[in-house]
């Protein structure tokens, strides 16, 4: 039997930057919040020795155990679906902190023309270029720009932003709280090289701190030292804004906050009489195993785009979504993302081993409808980028299309080419189709014996031909900055679960207008339970040609407001 | 330890013909050490060019003498038979050769670093989803075997082993480099029979494993016994563990910088 336990005001499942975000929110309020974490505790005193690519950049140290849980994946709805076995395509986060632990930074604002892509396009191109047909299913997000905008300024706050002007975003309340960074050789090519062009580079917006920061809730961080172990790392100065050092140690400022580790929730509760509301969840203890129920005044999902769904899925809460019928919103309009990039090859040496997260430059030349769309077979597009990220000797072996991929002349090449090779990359946008969804696999079960997710996805042939644009752009910035070779990336085949991409999984419990279509309100607020909230990359209708955090941070804050609100009158939320 | 004490230590155990009495106890083990130690204490051996596997420099060469017991460079925790770590050896070595640049898997150590993995958490995928049932997937379904690492490697290792006996009749670690390369291109072209389901294993998805763990183990922190004294990172002008790189960060000129391990 589970033990019951006291109920609490607001509970939220998981404690990366959104279950950190709400609970810090919520507990400045004064109401009494606990956030259960499945993983352990960590935080800077852990990553002393942090600087093993091996232990950390290629087995995964800070990220999800498979073992106990992960999903399932096909291409196609009609092919049989098999475990994602080991960590690839994306790097699912674990314990306090969450994939925020090893994010690298790059905090983006999605543009206004994101939130409001199906109006405009028809406006714009008329109808037709939706291609409904052939089974695209572009959705506004029941939310606009300017709605959004207060808390994209609240989340750069508190992760102390650094970034210059960037000639297409939405319009800023306020500028970066913090300066750019530090402006290396390579970056001042690629801004030589685009300005030459006529297109307008930024510098890559960061959280990796450009200067030491204090944010508006007195959390201190420190100046980055472009240590090069970032991504995929945590870091040991304090100089990267994490949920740890950020978010979550101010909610561990309040008495009436508790963050509770090893506990992982398998059930949202429900209540017989009530189908309006949900009344808290069960959580197994992962070191003794044994069930708890959590009673809780308002639930919030803050578990990643996965677990969000899955947690709804297996508590039997919402229309699952069927791609035959198109019935049902859970599961609906899963995105990712693609990259279309070139490589270029120079005869002068670089300094590639530093660097930092979030060290770059960036432009939107090319990216959401910066460009005219109406010669071109896709929507959308992508922000293109250089960076000097740390490249690190294992995994960065560059060589030229046509040399081996062993033997003595791969060894050679990659030897040179390491310091001798730069990359410009193209970070596209992803477009939503009707047979790319999650739903749960009957066969296979996580260490709890509750159903994994099922990932039915493939890249549809928008985002194949906006990646090739994409990256023959990329291939003549490197032409520009004096490359002696360019090789452009190969056509994208089909998405494989394999190699590394992007943590940048959307879709799945998408936000909207309609309730028969979206699966939260424009609070992120359940269209069923009226005290249930879910928050995350989950919400976006499709991906844009950014990273993700910016905006769920900006959902995160809007959501928190919608639990202090829905706190107060216990009503539905409206618009 | 150095390569030369290890050396003698397995001749004299041959001589005396007790390595195939199969009765190596700690403590004689530890005694014939002791021994070996006490003959010749700070040597710096270079590559016999054996093929029993041992190469390079050994940066450990120093020792405290006096019959102590130092833990061996080139010790080994997963592959007991020897005949399969040179096999695994060599095939590491065609993949990262040793040329003009700098030394190859051998002498980096690469097998060694393999060994050490296999028998750890990456050997026995302990991160891993390995729940059944187990089907053959598509390429972009990824991992589908039912093999552990340590199974997959051991069985690709028989592979390697029994193709250069078909087609040379000789040990893989005793034909010519070309014919080794000729193996090796058929295991990435996927054109090797393993004898078993593709569910279970390919030659294909071996070799891509094989390789992986090669590079790892050229470039890895000293820390995991690859990339001996470093050198796989001079040999690429990659600095290791630095703490901060602030001060020439936005330097121009390309830096030559000493590289440091993460713990040293
Ligand atoms: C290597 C890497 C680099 C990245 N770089 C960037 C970047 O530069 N810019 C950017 O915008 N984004 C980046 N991202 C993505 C970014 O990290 C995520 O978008 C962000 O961290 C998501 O926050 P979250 O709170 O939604 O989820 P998470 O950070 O995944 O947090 C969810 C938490 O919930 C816990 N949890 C899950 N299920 C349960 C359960 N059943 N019970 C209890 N707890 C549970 C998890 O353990 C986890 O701690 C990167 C991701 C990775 C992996
Ligand atoms: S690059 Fe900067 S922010 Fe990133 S881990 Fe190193 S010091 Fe921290």
């Amino acid at each position: 039997m589970a033990k019951k336990l006291d109920k609490v005001d607001v509970l939220t499942v998981g404690a990366g930057w959104t279950g950190g975000i709400v609970a810090a929110e919520a507990a400045k309020e004064g109401l009494k919040v606990v956030s259960l974490e499945r993983g352990k505790k960590r935080g800077t005193e852990d990553y002393q020795h942090v600087h093993d690519e091996l232990k950390y950049a290629i087995r995964y140290e800070l990220m999800q155990d498979i073992s106990k849980e992960t999903l399932t994946f096909r291409n196609e709805p009609d092919q049989r679906a098999l475990p994602m076995r080991q960590q690839g395509s994306f790097l699912l986060g674990d314990n306090v902190g969450g994939a925020g632990t090893h994010w690298n930074g790059w905090v983006y604002r999605f543009l206004p023309y994101d939130f409001e892509i199906e109006t405009q396009t028809k406006e714009k191109y008329g109808e037709d270029r939706l291609q409904e047909d052939d089974g695209y299913r572009f959705r506004d997000w029941g939310i606009t720009y300017d709605e959004l905008e207060p808390y994209f300024t609240q989340f750069e706050e508190t992760a102390g932003v650094g970034g210059t002007v960037n000639h297409f975003e939405g319009e800023r309340s306020k500028d970066y709280p913090n300066g750019p960074m530090v402006q290396t050789k390579m970056m001042k090519m690629f801004e030589d090289a685009t300005n030459d062009m006529g297109y307008h580079p930024h510098f890559l917006p960061s959280a990796n701190m450009s200067e030491a920061y204090e944010n508006p809730d007195g959390e201190k961080l420190n100046p980055c030292q472009y240590c090069a172990f970032c991504e995929r790392f945590a870091c040991e100065y304090d100089a990267k804004a994490t949920p740890e050092v950020t978010v979550l140690k101010t909610a561990q400022r309040h008495d009436n906050f508790e963050l509770r580790t090893h506990c992982n929730v398998v059930e949202i509760l429900t209540d017989d009489d009530d189908d309006s509301k949900v009344t808290g969840v069960k959580y197994v203890d992962t070191l003794t195993k044994e069930e708890f129920i959590q009673p809780a005044d308002i639930v919030v999902l803050t578990s990643y785009v996965f677990n969000n769904y899955k947690l709804l899925a297996v508590s039997d809460i919402g229309e699952q979504y069927d791609p035959k019928t198109e019935k049902g919103s859970l599961g609906r309009n899963y995105c990712y993302q693609t990259f279309g990039g070139a490589r270029g090859f120079f005869d002068e040496q670089f300094n590639v081993f530093m660097g930092a997260g979030a060290l770059g430059m960036s432009m939107d030349d090319f990216n959401g409808d910066n460009f005219d769309h109406e010669d071109l077979d896709f929507l959308h597009g992508g922000s293109i980028t250089i960076t000097q990220l740390g490249s690190r000797p294992i995994v960065t072996n560059p060589v030229p299309k046509g040399t081996p991929s062993w033997g003595a002349d791969f060894k050679e090449e990659s030897v040179k080419q390491y310091t001798r090779s730069l990359s410009v990359a193209g970070q596209c946008a992803s477009s939503p189709h009707k047979d790319n969804y999650l739903d749960l696999d009957s066969d296979y079960k996580d260490e709890f014996g509750v159903p994994l997710v099922r990932l039915t996805y493939n890249f549809t042939d928008m985002d194949r031909k906006r990646t090739k644009y994409l990256a023959e752009r990329c291939g003549e910035i490197l032409e520009k900055m004096g490359a002696k070779k360019v090789d452009v990336d190969d056509e994208l085949g089909d998405y494989d679960i394999v190699p590394y991409q992007s943590t940048h999984n959307t879709g799945g419990t998408i936000m909207g207008d309609d309730r028969e279509t979206s699966v939260v309100n424009n609070w992120l607020q359940h269209w069923d339970r009226d005290n249930l909230f879910v928050v995350g990359a989950g919400n976006f209708a499709h991906n844009s040609g950014y990273n993700p955090t910016g905006t769920v941070g900006a959902l995160a804050y809007r959501c928190a407001e919608g639990v202090i609100k829905y706190s107060k009158d216990k009503k539905r939320l409206e618009k | 330890m150095s390569e030369e004490k290890q050396f003698s230590r397995r001749d004299f155990l041959k001589t005396t013909g007790v390595a195939t009495g199969g009765i190596i106890g700690g403590s004689l083990l530890g005694g014939l050490i002791g021994f070996n130690l006490d003959g010749d204490s700070n040597n710096k051996s270079k590559d016999s060019g054996d093929n029993e596997g041992n190469g390079g420099q050994d940066e450990h060469g120093g020792h405290g003498g006096g019959g102590s017991f130092d833990v061996p460079d080139r010790g080994r925790i997963f592959f007991e038979n020897d005949s399969d770590f040179a096999t695994i050896e060599a095939a590491m070595e065609r993949i990262f050769p040793e040329t003009d640049v700098g030394p190859g898997a051998k002498e980096l150590g690469a097998a060694y670093f393999l060994d050490g993995q296999l028998a750890g958490a990456y050997g026995f995928n302990s991160k891993e989803y390995m729940q059944g049932p187990f089907y053959e997937g598509l390429p972009t379904q990824g991992y589908q075997s039912n093999l552990n690492r340590g199974e997959y490697f051991r069985l690709g290792i028989k592979k390697l082993q029994d193709e250069a006996q078909d087609r040379f009749e000789e040990s893989f670690s005793n034909i010519d480099e070309d014919k080794q390369d000729e193996i090796l291109q058929d295991f990435q072209d996927d054109k090797v029979d393993f004898g078993v389901p593709k569910s279970t294993a390919t030659s294909g998805y071996f070799f891509t494993m094989l390789r992986s763990a090669t590079l790892e183990g050229a470039y890895c922190d000293p820390i995991y016994h690859g990339n001996r004294n470093m050198e796989g990172w001079k040999m690429k002008q990659f600095p290791g563990h630095q703490h901060s790189y602030l001060d020439v960060i936005d330097a121009d000129e390309f830096k030559e910088i000493d590289p440091l391990p993460n713990f040293s």
